[in-house]
């Protein structure tokens, strides 16, 4: 009995769903908690503001009449700049979002490997785009793995590398949209967030190390690859 | 230096809960809008209690928030589930069981199965379930998340299991003569 039991535990460990957070929710909920802040007064004592945060009650209705005036003098330029920024900040939540997912053991690779000529083939026949992976043992950031992930409501390459003892999450994806993107937050709730443009690519490297070594590793993953 | 308490600190420590969070919210709501409802009024709620968090287990005190908004949920939305099971016969249930060999069923078992029978579980033995073999949190956390002592953490445990096994088989069947 005892046996059949445990049996039974084993087949809901094997096939039992475990639900991850949709995408998005962690935003939302920075978002609720950011409205209860200023609606309540509550103090909160951040000595360093972690991330400069566009103040979105006040900002936001003046930010717009701005950029409609503006867009009637000077045509649409300011409401490209509005709607462009917004939607890097949301990339750059989703982005966070999917590192902080990631790092919950189960999560992290889908193709475990260090060799990029085991992890490259994977993404072949899965995305519409053949990552540039390269191992960067050398340089301290070796390569973990792989995994598929979804930002942005499309499937993207997640390469997953380490420094030291901390991970580093770089998000490849073929490019959506033309023009400059504005510069997203270079750091959010303690992690250095940091995004380039590779030829057709879109690329998001997330950490938690320190900034500087995240631009090593961009650095190094630029020398390395272009 | 002042010990911060906002939001970004909050969030730093509570995010990297949200899958298991989510996961607990989604099995007791067994919808994904209402799961992500209870889970954001969770975190809410957690951080308005957030700068009194005394106790050691963060993750086991997060998740209780999380239980009892899905509670809250559930006697708002679907008060018969809560009511049935509350005072729920368990000398009956563990009657029931049977105790015959259930390798035919341990071998159909796929996914499909699995996951339809953790769905139809009683809400208690349900969120021992969902906690203890698809979160794999300890007897002691589950206890202090669900309020009970750590004894009735395992009976509950034994019994799902063995309600699993009897609900199981009837699926079996149904399906076999389907």
């Amino acid at each position: 009995m005892a046996d059949a039991s445990d049996t039974m535990g084993d087949v809901i460990r094997r096939h039992g769903r475990r639900y991850a957070a949709p995408p998005g929710l962690a935003g939302r909920i920075g978002a609720a908690l950011d409205a209860v802040e200023t609606e309540s007064g509550r103090p909160s004592a951040p000595v360093v503001p972690l991330r400069p945060r566009r103040p979105v009650v006040p900002w936001r209705p003046l930010a717009l009449a701005a950029s409609f005036v503006l867009a009637v003098v000077l045509s649409s330029g300011t409401t490209w700049y509005v709607t462009a920024s917004d939607r890097q900040d949301q990339l750059a939540e989703e982005v966070l979002a999917s590192h902080v997912r990631s790092m919950q053991a189960q999560h992290l690779t889908d193709v475990l490997s260090s060799n990029q000529h085991t992890v490259k083939p994977w993404f072949d026949g899965r995305l519409d785009l053949s990552p540039p992976v390269v191992d960067l043992t050398e340089q301290g950031f070796p390569l973990v793995g792989g995994r598929l992930d979804y930002i942005d409501n499309h499937p993207v390459a997640a390469l997953v590398y380490r420094s030291n003892q901390h991970v580093i999450n770089l998000f490849v994806w073929t490019r959506r949209s033309g023009g400059i993107a504005p510069k997203p937050p270079a750091e959010i709730q303690g992690y250095h967030l940091r995004q380039w443009r590779q030829g057709d690519l879109t690329c998001w490297a997330v950490s938690d190390v320190e900034g500087d070594q995240l631009d090593r590793f961009v650095k190094d993953f630029q020398a390395a690859t272009g | 230096m002042t010990i911060e308490t906002g939001p970004r600190q909050f969030e730093r420590l509570a995010l990297p809960h949200l899958d298991a969070a989510y996961n607990l919210a989604r099995w007791l709501t067994r919808n994904d809008s209402d799961a992500e409802d209870v889970v954001q009024d969770a975190y809410l709620r957690a951080y308005k209690y957030f700068a009194s968090f005394r106790g050691e287990n963060f993750r086991a005190w997060l998740l209780a928030v999380v239980r009892r908004a899905a509670y809250d949920w559930m006697h708002r939305n679907r008060p018969a589930e809560i009511v049935s099971n509350a005072d729920m016969d368990l000398e009956a249930v563990a009657g029931e069981a049977e105790d015959n060999p259930e390798t035919a069923l341990l071998r159909r078992a796929d996914a499909n199965l699995v996951n339809e029978m953790i769905a139809a579980l009683p809400v208690p033995f349900r969120e021992v379930v969902v906690l203890r073999e698809l979160q794999e949190l300890s007897y002691k956390e589950i206890a202090e998340i669900a309020g009970v002592p750590v004894g009735t953490v395992m009976s509950r445990l034994a019994r799902a299991r063995a309600l699993l096994t009897t609900d199981g088989k009837r699926r079996l069947k149904e399906y076999g003569h389907g």
